[in-house]
């Protein structure tokens, strides 16, 4: 009974069948049940076939590819030389890779904590059943639709430049600011200010989760008293934490992508004095301008490392910290 | 049915606490206007001489400047319009790609059983993580072999290929949730696979595919990264290549007819954002898209 039941549940198609009485009529049953499956897995096949086909050349094939060139020595005219971890070592010996790094690493740990804390805090003044939410919650929502775009960047150079719209705004109160875009120790804040500003799309996700929190649990919490503080505190945040996990992983991952705003901000160069000069920005100038394949495709691997390490130990990490319902 | 839940008992206990949101509102009008000022400024600049936008944060002109939007339209070598059709005919070609593609990829993921399938839809959700970077130098090879650089075949053809893997994702959560009783209809009036997908399972997607389409637009419309290194020719520039190529042009920029392209540049996305600001609010909501 064990062995052909567990052969029916595997490919039954429908587990939650009613079980048929036992007749005569097994053959035909079987083969109409065995066709079915078999047509599902043609069809599977079929409709699959594209995205197969998508995985194959454009995701797999080329992962597996940067991963040989990441081993060579390759500028595309010649053949690649098999040149062993030779880029990989180079990176140690590169200052502008480790700046890179550092200012990737900056950039993502001071954003993204502003942007969701911004998103959050947002996210609560508006939950607290203010009229027109709709409205607030599209013009706060507006920069994230625009954040990522050419325009907006170069507006950015514009309004951080030293004659622009931020000094004129603090000349008013007083103060001389610096030509933040092109000071190395400000360029980068402004594009730190650019991520912060499009903290609308993880504040419409946290609205979202706000709103599954029952009411019943802050009427019962007034009840016994306790203050805003405590019920944000023991309600709102440990109910929130798979939402703020969503948003941390989701925007920690866009953020070490960047590249448009340091690239239009700092006109391809990462200046001033490499301070804007974003992973991918370097990982372009080598591959694309110098076309240093190899050696772009080792530091592609190394971006992908960073990006899954940090993803696999949000994962583990959320073990401790993020609440499911069910538990 | 949660609205109903949330707003009862608070319209129950509100009174005492609507005489205090004035000051609540005071202040989220004034953030949004802090959030919104630059790009107001931007516009109120594209109207402005060049010499103007420096000397003054205020939003009106002194004088009106309308050539600004003629002379950018016709500041780099071909006519704006020419970056503007490259850059629709890319969206296009990326919308329908991704629709198609997606959609018959997320059936299959919701629908059919096939060997391996845990599998690879793990595969399938590991890929929308994967940063383009990791990609982009042996797609770069790839497409040069083809001979496929400065066409759009690159920025298209993929699409065609479901390598947008996160609508697939969204496509398969909102297919699962469709009743199988439907499917189970339309088979017994003769559908195979693909019929329930075209006249079932298609036509109850809407929200699903209006979704991925306004998503896709909006991101291959911003897209700079993949179209500065597939299109180097300037015939084929999309608009954000295309304005970059403006401010990088002259050492003294001229910012007035640039903020007028950046505004006839963002124009499009502006609009989808008004005509769909509900339906785009509601859909980063449940799907978490940006």
């Amino acid at each position: 009974m064990t062995a052909t039941g567990s052969v029916e549940q595997a490919t039954d198609t429908q587990p939650a069948a009613p079980p048929r009485p036992p007749a005569p009529a097994v053959p035909p049953r079987r083969r109409r049940r065995t066709g079915r499956v078999a047509e599902d897995r043609r069809a599977a096949w079929l409709f699959l076939s594209p995205w197969f086909a998508g995985l194959a050349l454009i995701t797999i094939g080329p992962i597996l590819g940067s991963l040989y060139l990441s081993f060579t020595d390759y500028s595309l005219l010649t053949a690649p030389e098999w040149t062993g971890l030779d880029n990989y070592r180079r990176m140690l010996d590169d200052p502008r890779f480790w700046t890179s790094l550092r200012v990737t690493f900056t950039y993502v740990f001071v954003s993204v904590p502003l942007q969701l804390g911004f998103a959050l805090l947002l996210a609560m003044v508006l939950n607290r059943g203010v009229r027109g939410l709709p409205i607030y919650r599209s013009i706060y929502y507006l920069p994230s639709l625009l954040g990522s775009s050419v325009a907006i960047a170069i507006l950015w150079r514009r309004v951080f430049g030293a004659e622009g719209l931020v000094n004129s705004v603090l000349a008013i109160v007083g103060i001389q600011g610096p030509g933040w875009v092109s000071h190395p120790d400000w360029a980068l804040s402004s594009l730190i200010v650019l991520n912060v500003w499009t903290f609308g799309s993880p504040m419409v996700i946290f609205l979202a989760g706000l709103r599954q929190i029952p009411t019943m649990y802050y009427e019962a919490a007034q009840v016994d008293g306790a203050g805003a503080w405590q019920q944000f505190r023991r309600i709102t945040l440990p109910l929130l934490t798979p939402i703020i996990f969503f948003n941390l992983v989701l925007q920690l991952i866009n953020a070490f992508q960047s590249f448009t705003q340091a690239f239009i901000v700092s006109g391809g160069t990462g200046g001033p004095a490499d301070s804007t000069l974003f992973y991918t920005l370097y990982l372009y100038q080598r591959g694309f301008g110098s076309f240093d394949m190899g050696y772009a495709s080792a530091l592609a691997w190394v971006l992908l490392l960073i990006v899954a390490g940090l993803t696999a130990v949000n994962f583990l990490a959320s073990k401790y910290w993020v609440f499911y319902g069910d538990e | 049915m949660a609205t109903s839940e949330l707003t009862l008992p608070r319209a129950a206990a509100g009174r005492p606490r609507r005489r205090r949101k004035w000051p609540i509102h005071l202040g989220l009008i004034l953030f949004g206007l802090v959030l919104l000022y630059p790009l107001l400024w931007m516009l109120a600049s594209s109207f402005k001489p060049t010499a103007e936008i420096f000397t003054q944060p205020g939003l009106i002109p002194s004088q009106w400047r309308l050539e600004n939007y003629p002379e950018g339209w016709e500041a780099l070598r071909h006519p704006f319009s020419r970056y503007l059709m490259n850059s629709a005919m890319v969206v296009m070609g990326a919308v329908v790609g991704n629709l198609v593609a997606c959609s018959l990829a997320a059936y299959a993921f919701a629908r059919l059983e096939f060997p391996g399938k845990k599998l690879w839809f793990a595969v399938m959700l590991g890929t929308i993580m994967l940063p383009i970077h990791v990609i982009i130098v042996p797609q770069y090879i790839l497409f040069s072999q083809l001979e496929w650089i400065n066409t759009f075949y690159p920025l298209i053809v993929p699409k065609f290929l479901a390598t947008d893997a996160f609508f697939i994702f969204l496509m398969v959560q909102f297919i699962r949730a469709l009743p199988r009783e439907l499917d189970d209809a339309a088979r017994i009036d003769g559908c195979g696979h693909f019929g329930i997908f075209l006249r079932v399972i298609l036509p109850l997607s809407v929200p699903a595919l209006a979704t991925t389409a306004i998503f896709t637009f909006i991101w291959t419309w911003n897209d700079f990264f993949s179209q500065l290194i597939f299109l180097t020719s300037p015939d084929l520039y999309t608009v954000p290549v295309a304005l970059r190529t403006f401010v990088d042009a002259t050492s003294a920029t001229p910012w007035g007819p640039l903020f007028a392209m950046s505004i006839v540049a963002i124009g499009p996305i502006f609009g989808f954002f008004l005509a769909g600001q509900r339906y785009l609010v509601q859909g980063i909501a449940t799907t978490g898209i940006k």
